[in-house]
């Protein structure tokens, strides 16, 4: 009866994403934690969730791990709701939510030995790996009291990993760590997307987030202002190009002649411009027509750093435009059960656009 | 951790098995046990289980001391501990029965979920396999555990002390009858037993207040607080139809025990008594531990 009933498990838990949020919406009295979030996080997806502090991101990740109850919506796990299933839901699924926390008064080893007891005893076997995989075998006999913050941190990635997750969830895994720390947390964390575990990366260090994110979602004020490829937020809202010529001044006319190519100026390396990938196919053909030899093409995108800004804050240029492309993004992925994914990128992407 | 890039896997294979699951529910012994475990390495219980050993031990050695210097020569209650080594623990449960034990017992079970939601350990647990009606049901187990332990820490030390004072004799009971030394044993842990009843329904309070509170102190000293309220309450003239029905009023059930024939109607009142107290204080913690928010830590 048992293994029909782990059969089932595992059947649904290959068929349900890691994560899917509708319509998530938390209310303390009068403030609105968050406010319609919907999540979508595929299987072997590195996801990056981002915000600005109090965007909603922590509350969001709590509501997915079961610790709060959202006052509206619902959050699955590979298919399961927390707050029905409670621990069931999270099988296969490990992380922490802020700074990971343990029993100050017990040793390294007896926390996660108490934890591996309440994973129910299997994954004690496992205690010397994990905490040679976070290099924490030395000081394991050491009272977590007396730990820095770092090795707390590592900590946490070890207790995550005794339940041998198919889902990681890590609220700012790299805060406090110095700069060796971050570095072998992103190699950790790459090793762990490597080997197939699905990654939910909530991070202030976007650079970091650029260089594993795959997908990404971005908060603000409890709503999101995009959720999609990260690809495809910074090809859509970055779009540069730069452009050199065997005649640059023709060229520079030929561009601003040109529909669908946007701020065309002539700079020290060249022209750049900004343009749909359309616009820039039809752009190569209409140099080709006035005999202008094309010698680099080349995209340059936006950094995710440029686009959480725009996003989140707006820059001085696009000001209120920008505001207004936020809002309408988040309208549409706020839309819950009424929106598909495809249909909440394709909006995302437009609001991009816009901005 | 290792920054050396390599491509062997993190975890074992096993573990990247897509679909395989690494963990499975504990039983609710198994969370007991735990919190038992945290109970011991924390040196605040043995501040609770301390004064539950020491007291008797004091008592005993400053009545030795008096009895040495002659000055209880015609005083009938020295007479009566002098008389035989059980009847200390008697006299211990009499007088720790009021508020000591109370005390230790709100000590643990106050802080038990209070200081975990403070810590932000509550969230670490439970994001494991257990659930969240196993982690309540341990804890509660585990307050109850230590006040019980607490009880006959101190009935133990008090008949070691006393029979190694003044020996294991035949007892006096309430009512003036001589029972042999081993049933007047039996009847000490029995009357300690019969205790038992209203402090675990004082444990259940504190578990209550620990978890809606979400303070130590605040549900430590409101356990207390309301005992003492209680002790007032009873006092008030012209309540005495709801006195028996007061908790505090329950403290003394096992006088009972001690008396020929045995009286059981004050240990059956206090029992359904105090059943009306814990029922309601557990079920309304357990509700509220299975639907707050754990947003410490």
């Amino acid at each position: 009866m048992l293994g029909t009933r782990a059969t089932e498990d595992t059947a649904r838990g290959e068929e349900a994403p890691p994560v899917k949020a509708r319509g998530l919406l938390k209310r303390y009295k009068e403030v609105l934690a968050v406010d319609h979030i919907d999540l979508n996080v595929h299987v072997g997806d590195v996801y990056g969730f981002l915000g600005p502090n109090g965007a909603g991101k922590t509350t969001t990740l709590r509501m997915a791990l079961g610790l709060i109850v959202p006052t509206e919506g619902t959050v699955e796990l590979f298919g399961r709701d927390p707050m029905r299933e409670g621990a069931r839901a999270l099988q296969g699924v490990a992380g922490f939510v802020e700074a990971p926390r343990f029993y100050a008064y017990l040793s390294a080893r007896t926390n996660l030995e108490l934890l591996a007891a309440l994973d129910g005893g299997g994954a004690k076997e496992h205690i010397d790996e994990v905490l040679d995989v976070v290099e924490l075998a030395p000081r394991a006999a050491h009272r977590v009291g007396g730990y820095s913050h770092g090795m707390r941190q590592r900590l946490g990635i070890a207790a995550a990993l005794l339940r041998r997750p198919r889902l990681l969830i890590l609220d700012e895994p790299a805060t406090g760590l110095d700069p060796a720390g971050m570095r072998d947390m992103r190699t950790l964390i790459r090793r762990l997307a490597d080997d197939g575990i699905t990654v939910l990366l909530s991070s202030h260090q976007l650079p970091e987030v650029q260089e594993l994110c795959d997908r990404v979602a971005i908060v603000d004020s409890g709503r999101v202002v995009y959720e999609g490829a990260l690809a495809d937020l910074r090809r859509q809202g970055g779009a540069g190009y730069r452009l050199r010529s065997t005649d640059d001044t023709r060229a520079l006319e030929v561009l601003r002649a040109q529909s669908g190519i946007e701020h065309a100026a002539s700079g020290e390396h060249g022209l750049s411009f900004q343009a749909q990938e359309q616009d820039v196919g039809a752009l190569s053909l209409a140099l080709a027509r006035t005999n202008i030899g094309i010698l680099a093409l080349t995209p340059e995108l936006a950094t995710l750093e440029d686009l959480f800004f725009r996003l989140t804050e707006g820059d001085g240029a696009q000001g209120n435009g920008n505001a207004e492309s936020i809002a309408g993004t988040a309208t549409a992925t706020g839309a819950g059960d009424r929106a598909s994914g495809a249909q909440t990128q394709d909006a995302n992407r437009k609001a991009v656009e816009i901005g | 951790m290792s920054s050396a890039a390599t491509t062997a896997p993190v975890l074992p294979p096993a573990a990247q098995a897509p679909g395989v699951i690494h963990t499975r529910r504990p039983s609710t012994l198994t969370a007991w046990r735990w919190e038992l475990r945290k109970l011991v390495s924390q040196k605040r219980t043995y501040l609770g289980l301390g004064l539950a050993a020491i007291l008797p031990l004091i008592f005993v050695l400053a009545q030795s001391l008096r009895n040495h210097r002659g000055h209880d020569q015609g005083n009938i209650f020295a007479s009566h501990i002098t008389q035989s080594g059980l009847a200390t623990p008697v006299l211990m449960l009499l007088f720790l029965s009021v508020f000591m034990l109370p005390l230790i017992a709100a000590l643990v079970a106050g802080d038990i979920v209070a200081a975990e939601d403070g810590n932000g350990t509550l969230k670490t647990i439970l994001t494991r396999s257990v659930d969240r009606g196993q982690v309540f049901a341990a804890k509660t187990l585990a307050a109850m555990t230590y006040a019980t332990i607490a009880v006959f820490l101190s009935a133990t030390v008090a008949t070691v002390a006393g029979v190694a004072s003044w020996g294991f004799n035949n007892v006096v009971t309430f009512s003036g009858t001589v029972v042999s030394a081993p049933e007047g044993l039996l009847l000490v842990f029995a009357a300690n037993a019969c205790y038992l009843i209203p402090l675990l329904t004082v444990a259940a309070i504190g578990v209550l207040l620990s978890t809606t509170t979400r303070n130590s102190a605040a549900a430590v000293v409101g356990t207390v607080g309301l005992t003492i309220l209680l002790f007032i309450v009873a006092q008030i003239p012209g309540i005495e139809g709801i006195k028996p029905y007061l908790l505090t009023e329950q403290y003394e059930n096992w006088h009972g025990l001690l008396r020929t024939p045995t009286d059981w109607a004050p240990i059956w009142h206090s029992a359904w008594v105090c059943a009306l107290y814990m029922g309601p204080a557990l079920a309304a913690a357990y509700l509220v531990f299975l639907r707050r928010d754990v947003a410490g830590g």
